[in-house]
């Protein structure tokens, strides 16, 4: 080359070249590890250790015997792992071998794996336990697989007692951020309804925590030893009143295809034996991935299966509302129990310009209270009705609790509807409320509706001493705050006398009448609206021959006509199950007269009337 | 400076530097493969690095012999076999690991290597050929052409395999070359403007302005020009900054994804910005002194991505901290300064340029390489030399560096 000076200072310039490129990277590498190492240090700390949420299993809900309603069974979640989506996506078509997975699941876990190149991807939340072995056989032949235990929500009944057990969900955002749900991290599952919703806290337990060292993958290499370990607390298990035998037999007895609600609560404590309602649901269905189609099911159902018939669903209270009114008049002292009204029925009751009818229209003739009561004369209650007034009456219904709820431990009750005041009238209806209104409200009509645990509630009071705890579930809490009758165990002996009658030769449930149990009750009817039957009520209560009453059992068949047919025997058949047991009396499913005299058995003990 | 004995001892302070890098190279390999997890990818990878050590050795003392008259004999023919190669790749290629659907390996008889890494030493030998048979210095923009369309060849095939990182090192071929060749400065900006266009015009008015500054260079430069000439450096730019915005739309949405992380790598932290995170959490934490040999634990863990490959520099720094870093740093300046000099010493036009065609390709890989490490650079797939693992670069280099060696020992 001719040119030397140049020849050099192109080498010079090519020394500076090298130099400064080089050297910009010396500088950037100072600055990075000298000056920045701190942060660093601390990120690629914060890069291999994890805190792991070790979630705690939920407490046990067993009934009264030792009989679990829910509990928990390991489920295992499925994952993949790997670095290149090519192998995750091979390993995914090999896991159809063994895992059931759909066609959609299965193109969109693919499209989540080319989408999300180093994410591990998650096949199953709740991987069926005949896959997992599967898949542990055949580790080798799986490298990227991983499976995860966390223990899952499992109702051994199905859908008996579902309403009650309820279900769980997975906590959401507004949740995570509320103080009630504090201490519960992202994933765990919560009540959402029944039991699990009430009692959630102390059920949900705490999660623990412990720290493993973890690849890229987040594939876990190690436990870390460095970081103690939170042990998980396990929830409190809760131990309820209810008696699932007692419920099992509801069931078998409940008429097919019917929809309605029972409720049975034990008299010495307010504790609720049998809460049942059909139709139900399967709570299993919610505790994996909920099927959005499965839920809209449920949703759509005309039966409605997700509402808790006992608790909340709402029903004019009919006939055996008349307990309550006599109740009233006997507290407000208008009445007196031997009394006959001045008016005898003979088929109509003249209240101003209109007659008002009785169900019977050749009449009751002349009545006192607990024929009143047996017959269910409503021109008997009318006079009654007059005599407490309107305001009276509605006084006292709130203070039963009517307009209200029961203060069962149970989130969803309904609360009942019944007028606070005279301005309901207007409120509602737009007129001013005559003192006519009270001979609808007298024979549980108008705007009166109740749940059948309401009911249940109020005929626990005429069965004790007048005093009505608010039912409970949970054995061991003390019992909610409830109201007391004013009236003397005489008036209350009467109420009973009257209900008994009911139940024996010439009362409307003669024929649910049980060998070994006085049972007492009232049956009702209400209208359902529309052409279809009516509602059939039958509150009632048993105890052994000539001892105070033990149970109490109100029964609910929608559109199941008349009360004393289809509702009657089934009170007297669950009170039958649970007295038989309580008192080592051989069961039978021969328990009420028809069924004895269909039976062909031996019918003598019917023949008795009662003492008073 | 040894005057006698063989070449390789002749050139020792050069041959030497490359062995030592080549070592640190097979440490880097075999700590790879030291993970707490099992990874069959990196495993016992630091044998079979050695075993092509070797052979490179042995290819290089072999080359080193060769006269130098037959290099400059064989530039066109081996030129023209290289671009034949790199065509049939396109229609035959296969790719490898993660780049599968790249095509840039060629397999024969089980053997797969890159036709990329020998068409760039037989890209050199031509371009070398080229600018050293004129008689003069190229002075004019119109110099360039032959230049240009003898790299651009197998640089545009090389870009359709897609190898954006091999494709970069031919554009450094060129550029040292004709430095070396004493192109006038002005030349050498007005060929690079066009690419300076593509990339200022991600923003119009950025553009705006270096338009102006390059039309004022034209119009000072206008007696060295012709009008074909400004009119087509103009033409050229206007063009490369309309391109931008199709080229733009016309990318793979991973070349997107990487150019958009080196701008925010937050912008994915578990995707396409992964890489770079972990490559810099790697670094960062080695600190001054490092983790110790093997103990780094972004790569135990294998936090690090392609830890063998292209982000070994990644472990360098985890394990051997700044000052390892540096040293393998200064290392390659020293190797690079001796390529100078020695292309300063050189009596053979077509021997010095040879070795500026070398450094421009390896400078390239240096700072590439380590400068996407360190999120300085885009993320090109693209070793680092005489490090990394990787059969044909390793070898290639090693008969560039024996060509070097010879050339340099027969006119000295």
């Amino acid at each position: 080359m001719r040119d030397s000076r140049e020849q050099k200072r192109r080498g010079t310039q090519a020394r500076v070249i090298v130099s400064t490129l080089l050297g910009f990277l010396l500088i950037v590498l100072f600055r990075n590890q000298v000056l920045g190492f701190s942060e660093w240090l601390l990120q690629s700390e914060s890069n291999r250790l994890r805190a792991l949420t070790v979630p705690a299993p939920r407490g046990i809900i067993w009934d009264r015997s030792g009989r679990a309603l829910a509990d928990n069974v390991p489920a295992y979640a499925v994952w993949i792992q790997s670095s290149r989506t090519e192998s995750m996506i091979a390993t995914l078509d090999r896991l159809r071998a063994h895992m059931t997975l759909s066609d959609e699941r299965h193109e969109f876990l693919t499209r989540e794996a080319r989408a999300n190149p180093y994410r591990r991807l998650l096949v199953s939340k709740d991987a069926p336990f005949d896959a997992v072995a599967a898949l542990e056989e055949r580790r080798s032949a799986f490298p990227g697989v991983v499976v995860e235990y966390r223990p899952k929500r499992r109702y051994p009944e199905g859908e008996l007692g579902a309403h009650v057990v309820g279900y769980v969900g997975q906590i959401n955002e507004e949740e995570l951020n509320s103080p009630d749900f504090e201490g519960a991290g992202p994933g765990t599952m919560v009540g959402r309804s029944g039991i699990e919703a009430m009692y959630d806290q102390g059920l949900r337990g705490k999660a623990g925590t412990r720290y493993v060292e973890v690849d890229a993958l987040g594939r876990i290499v190690a436990s870390f030893r460095g970081l103690s370990r939170v042990p998980e607390e396990a929830g409190a298990d809760l131990e309820l009143n209810l008696d699932l035998e007692l419920m099992e037999w509801v069931h078998y007895i409940f008429p097919e295809g019917m929809n309605g609600a029972l409720v049975a609560l034990e008299v010495e404590t307010g504790g609720v034996l049998a809460l049942y309602s059909m139709p139900s649901f399967d709570p299993n269905l919610f505790t994996g991935e909920v099927d959005a189609a499965v839920w809209n099911q449920l949703l759509e159902h005309p039966g409605s299966p997700l509402v808790h018939r006992a608790v909340a669903g709402k029903y004019a209270p009919g006939s055996t509302w008349k307990l309550a009114s006599a109740a009233i008049a006997l507290e407000a002292g208008v009445v007196t129990p031997g009394e006959r009204m001045p008016v005898s029925c003979r088929g109509s009751f003249q209240f101003g310009s209109r007659a008002y009818r009785c169900w019977l229209p050749e009449g009751h003739g002349s009545q006192d209270l607990a024929g009143a009561i047996r017959n269910s004369c409503n021109v008997y209650f009318y006079q009654l009705g007059l005599r407490v007034g309107l305001e009276r009456m509605l006084e006292a219904g709130n203070r039963m609790g009517f307009g209200g709820q029961c203060n069962i431990d149970l989130p969803q009750e309904a609360a009942g509807t019944f007028p606070e005041s005279k301005l309901f009238w207007e409120r509602r209806f737009g007129y001013e409320a005559s003192e006519g209104e009270v001979l609808n409200l007298v024979l549980g009509q108008g705007p009166n509706s109740q749940t059948p645990l309401k009911m249940a509630q109020f005929y626990l009071a005429i069965a004790r001493d007048g005093s009505a705890p608010a039912p409970s579930l949970n054995r061991f809490a003390e019992a909610g705050e409830g109201w007391r009758l004013d009236i003397s165990p005489e008036d209350l002996e009467t109420l009973r006398y009257g209900l008994r009658q009911v139940v024996e030769p010439g009362g409307t449930a003669y024929m649910a009448s049980l060998e070994h149990f006085d049972l007492m009750g009232k049956t009702g009817t209400a209208q359902s609206g529309g052409d279809r039957l009516s509602h059939a009520w039958f509150a009632g209560m048993a105890g052994l021959r000539d001892g105070p009453p033990e149970i109490v059992v109100v029964a609910l068949v929608e559109f199941g006509g008349s009360g004393s047919d289809t509702a009657a025997p089934l009170v007297a058949k669950t009170a039958d199950f649970y007295l038989r047991a309580k008192h080592g009396i051989p069961r039978d499913t021969i328990q009420t007269l028809s069924e004895y005299l269909r039976a062909g058995r031996n019918t003598a003990w019917a023949n008795r009337r009662p003492d008073r | 400076m040894i005057q006698r004995g063989p070449p390789w001892l002749r050139h020792f302070p050069f041959t030497g530097t490359l062995l030592v890098l080549s070592a640190c190279g097979l440490g880097m390999i075999y700590s790879a493969g030291e993970l707490n997890l099992s990874a069959p990818i990196t495993e016992g990878l630091w044998i079979r690095q050695a075993v092509l050590l070797g052979v490179s050795i042995v290819g290089f003392l072999i080359v080193c012999r060769i006269p130098a008259w037959w290099f400059a004999w064989i530039a066109k023919p081996a030129y023209v076999l290289a671009v034949g190669i790199l065509a049939v790749t396109l229609l035959v290629g296969t790719g490898v690991g993660a780049a599968s659907g790249v095509k840039s390996f060629l397999s024969i008889a089980g053997f797969r290597f890159q036709p990329a890494e020998a068409a760039k030493i037989a890209t050199i030998l031509a371009l070398a050929k080229l600018v050293a048979n004129r008689n003069t210095a190229p002075r004019y923009l119109r110099d360039m052409l032959k230049p240009l369309a003898l790299v651009g060849l197998p640089l545009v095939l090389v870009v359709l395999q897609p190898d954006l990182g091999t494709a970069l090192a031919f554009v450094g071929i060129f550029f040292f070359v004709l430095f070396w060749a004493k192109t006038p400065w002005p030349v050498l900006l007005f060929v690079a403007s066009p690419g300076i266009a593509l990339i200022l015009s991600f923003d119009v008015r950025v553009w705006s302005v270096y338009a102006l500054l390059l039309l004022l260079g034209l119009y000072l430069y206008r007696l060295r020009l012709n009008r074909v000439e400004s009119l087509g450096v103009a033409l050229a730019n206007i063009a490369a900054g309309t391109v931008a915005q199709p080229l733009w739309n016309s990318l793979a949405s991973y070349q997107k994804n990487r150019i958009l992380v080196f701008l925010d790598p937050g912008l994915d932290p578990r995707g396409a910005g992964w890489q770079l995170i972990q490559s810099k959490v790697a670094l960062g934490s080695g600190g001054l002194f490092g983790k110790g040999f093997t103990a780094g634990t972004q790569k135990r863990l294998m936090f690090l991505p392609e830890q063998h490959t292209d982000f070994v520099f990644s472990i360098v720094g985890e394990e051997f901290g700044f000052l390892g870093a540096s040293f393998v740093l200064l290392l390659f300046v020293f190797l690079f300064f001796r390529m100078i000099r020695m292309a300063e010493t050189s009596r053979s036009p077509f021997a010095s340029l040879f070795i500026f065609g070398t450094l421009g390709a390896w400078l390239t890989h240096v700072f590439v390489n380590v400068g996407m490490t360190i999120g300085v650079v885009p993320i090109t797939g693209i070793p680092l030399l005489f490090i990394s693992y990787g059969g044909s670069f390793l070898i290639m280099s090693w008969v560039a560096a024996a060509v070097i060696t010879g050339l340099a020992s027969e006119d000295s």
